[in-house]
């Protein structure tokens, strides 16, 4: 996993509450067995005006200029600013492998569903949770400063504005570390292998029918 | 001491470790896999030269992405059949227990994990598919992963995680005729909203759930993730193994009788403390359709559609303004005068026998409106299908006018051939009314199988307990 500690970015905003992982990235691209090449149909459904497929030249497609994404302003933005519950619906982690794919690396946001949560610190993608009148306030900047950047700082756990203003927010301990240091967290659980093994003779005992749990005669 | 909740008992019995921060290593008794969020796990553990850890938890079966018809045809799309294929090279490679299309197993991942008894009260059980949620209906600990956790799962048999809080939503009373767990899932959605479970698990408790089958169960936790929450839950009792019992995958003799002992623990206790808990009249709740594009987004059949001015917050005011675009419709219109275009009856949320039943009940002797382009049927599995057949299920609705098809997925989320084309307005048994969803541009109403399939017939909501 590509690791993550501070990052200076344009921010781009998407105001819209409740931007489920269907509209993140649609499903006919859900029938790729890829970890790649997601970001052209990040939001394919607002980006493009013509309807998408896989497989196509996504370059040659009608555009919505009318979408955020395609303001020339935002071009380049690395972090999303959204509104509430962003991420819910499906688990589908091909929204986090398209946001990432696209280029960004945070996501900030009043709150955020837990599925969506967790898939992005297993890419690399940081999730922050803001206080909504602080991205009300973070929205009206966005809008009033073309080029609007924010420092993102993950061992510090702080967001900076431009004219040196600071929020500070938290990440758990465990996935801050993670993330900080890039690491594979199933490398780290296969660190305590004794235990799980240890659980399960203990598990076997109380509750056998949970092992060797295929069909029974 | 305060007592357990059920939750607090199904953590506590699969927790491996704890980090110093609360992360737990949580051990997970059955893993189901499709074919849509697996290709890349089984490929990270490949490239990692890693094994699976136990095998003999995981089942796999094929449901997004298969026809509906035509079977015998094989797979037409090539790239959803290269994805049906690289899952089944997946699971010879491993020797993972699979159902592909050509077994009568076969169904809706969320549908034949209990149907098998490959779902048992007090597992743990994933899938890498946010409708896990569904499972916990049997007193399971039962969640949605990513495709990172799936690999995680495949790799150690244990997922990372947090404790999430504990609420409780109560249903307290009887529920009124013609009212069915959809309704009653819709309605609480409707109260506590789509990020109301955020962060929790949810037990659902009361008189009206304790009052359902574990079909209606199943349907009430398939949506609790459309209410935020990665778990539902409903505690054990003799409705649960009276279903359990004689599955395939089911204990058997002893190991039968001594699990049931141990099930018959799977309840929160009496003092047991909740962070949140909700109270809902089953009295107050009638048939419920969807008018937007969230599933809160929901009202009364008898209700109009809600109008934005009186939303009161105005990013909520903007949103309701943007789902009735898209949906087309004018705030204060009556939900019974929404026409329609198709109508599904289907998906993980509503496509087991009971569902197919009750739809069939409003349909018999009828037909389907004329206006209606496609009226269709899709069980939740093979077996579904085969003994709604011998219940004549299936011609009670092709004499309808309705289509009757193959298990799968299907027009829940429109990766295969069914779907709605733009603009076209859909009753939909099923659990998601996002933008999209069932098609680009096309828009969806979410209600039971019995208002489904009365409005299948009358070309226009109704009251289905009007007919
Ligand atoms: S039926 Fe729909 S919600 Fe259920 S697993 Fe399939 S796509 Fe997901």
């Amino acid at each position: 996993m590509e690791k993550f500690d501070k990052l200076t970015a344009v921010v781009m905003p998407l105001d819209r509450s409740n931007v489920d992982t269907d509209a993140i990235i649609p499903k006919q691209y859900l029938k790729s067995v890829k970890r790649t090449g997601f970001g052209p149909t990040l939001f394919d459904d607002w980006r493009y005006l013509d309807p998408g497929e896989p497989g196509m030249d996504h370059s040659q497609r009608r555009v919505n200029p009318d979408f955020v994404l395609n303001d020339p302003r935002y071009q380049g933005a690395r972090i999303l600013l959204a509104r509430k519950n962003f991420g819910c619906g499906s688990s589908r982690e091909h929204a986090v492998w398209a946001l990432t794919d696209y280029g960004f690396r945070v996501v900030i946001a009043p709150s955020f569903a837990d599925i969506f949560f967790g898939n992005s610190f297993k890419n690399g993608l940081l999730p922050v949770v803001l206080d909504e009148a602080i991205i009300d306030r973070l929205f009206e900047a966005v809008q009033a400063h073309p080029g609007y950047t924010l420092t993102v700082d993950l061992e510090d756990q702080v967001i900076t504005t431009p004219s040196g203003e600071s929020f500070p927010f938290e990440v758990e301990p465990f996935r801050r570390h993670c993330l900080l240091n890039g690491l594979d967290d199933i490398g780290l659980t296969l660190q305590h292998a004794d235990e799980i093994r240890a659980y399960e003779s203990r598990r076997r005992a109380e509750a056998p029918w949970l092992f060797d749990a295929g069909p029974r005669a | 001491m305060t007592g357990k909740t059920l939750y607090d008992k199904l953590w506590d019995a699969h927790v491996v470790r704890r980090e110093e921060d609360g992360t737990a290593l949580l051990y997970i008794d059955r893993h189901l896999v499709h074919e849509v969020t697996s290709p890349q796990a089984f490929e990270g553990l490949r490239l990692a030269g890693r094994k699976p850890w136990r095998t003999d938890t995981v089942v796999a079966v094929p449901d997004h992405n298969v026809p509906t018809r035509d079977r015998d045809q094989g797979v037409t799309d090539p790239v959803a059949r290269t994805q049906l294929e690289t899952l089944q090279e997946n699971v010879n490679t491993f020797g993972i227990t699979f159902f592909p299309m050509s077994d009568v197993r076969q169904g809706i991942v969320h549908v034949i994990g209990p149907e098998q008894g490959a779902t048992l009260p007090g597992m743990t059980v994933v899938c890498g598919d946010s409708h896990t949620s569904t499972h916990g209906a049997f007193g399971a600990l039962s969640m949605g992963i990513g495709t990172s956790e799936v690999e995680h799962v495949l790799a150690t048999q244990c997922l990372l995680q947090k404790k999430m809080k504990n609420m409780r939503v109560s249903v307290d009373g009887p529920v009124g005729p013609g009212v069915t767990a959809k309704d009653i899932v819709l309605a609480i959605i409707g109260r506590i909203g789509t990020a109301g479970g955020t962060g929790c698990a949810i037990e659902f408790a009361g008189e009206a759930i304790r009052d359902l089958s574990m079909e209606g169960r199943m349907t009430v936790c398939n949506m609790a993730i459309e209410a935020g929450a990665r778990a539902g839950m409903v505690a054990v009792d003799d409705t649960t193994i009276d279903y359990v019992k004689d599955r395939p995958f089911a204990p058997k003799g002893e190991d039968w009788e001594r699990a049931v002992a141990a099930w018959r623990e799977l309840h929160s206790d009496a003092d047991a403390v909740f962070d949140h808990e909700v109270h809902i009249d089953a009295a107050d709740i009638v048939p419920q359709v969807t008018w937007g594009t969230s599933p809160e987004m929901v009202v009364p059949v008898t209700d109009r559609v809600p109008d934005p001015a009186a939303a009161g917050d105005p990013v909520k005011a903007r949103g309701m303004e943007r789902a009735l675009e898209y949906m087309g419709l004018q705030a204060g219109m009556p939900v019974t005068d929404i026409r329609l275009d198709k109508v599904f009856i289907g998906s993980c949320t509503n496509a087991r026998l009971e569902d197919l039943r009750a739809a069939a009940r409003v349909v018999e002797g009828r037909r389907v409106a004329e206006h209606i382009k496609l009226a269709m049927v899709v069980p939740g599995s093979g077996l579904v299908k085969q003994q709604a057949e011998r219940e004549g299920l299936d011609r009670i609705f092709r004499e309808a006018g309705f289509e009757w098809r193959d298990p799968g997925c299907s027009m829940c989320l429109a990766m295969n051939a069914d779907r709605l084309e733009p603009g076209e307005r859909c009753a939909s048994t099923s659990n998601r009314n996002f933008e999209g969803r069932q098609g680009l541009g096309g828009r969806t109403h979410l209600v039971s199988p019995a208002m489904a399939a009365a409005a299948a017939v009358a070309g226009h909501f109704v009251d289905v307990r009007a007919l």
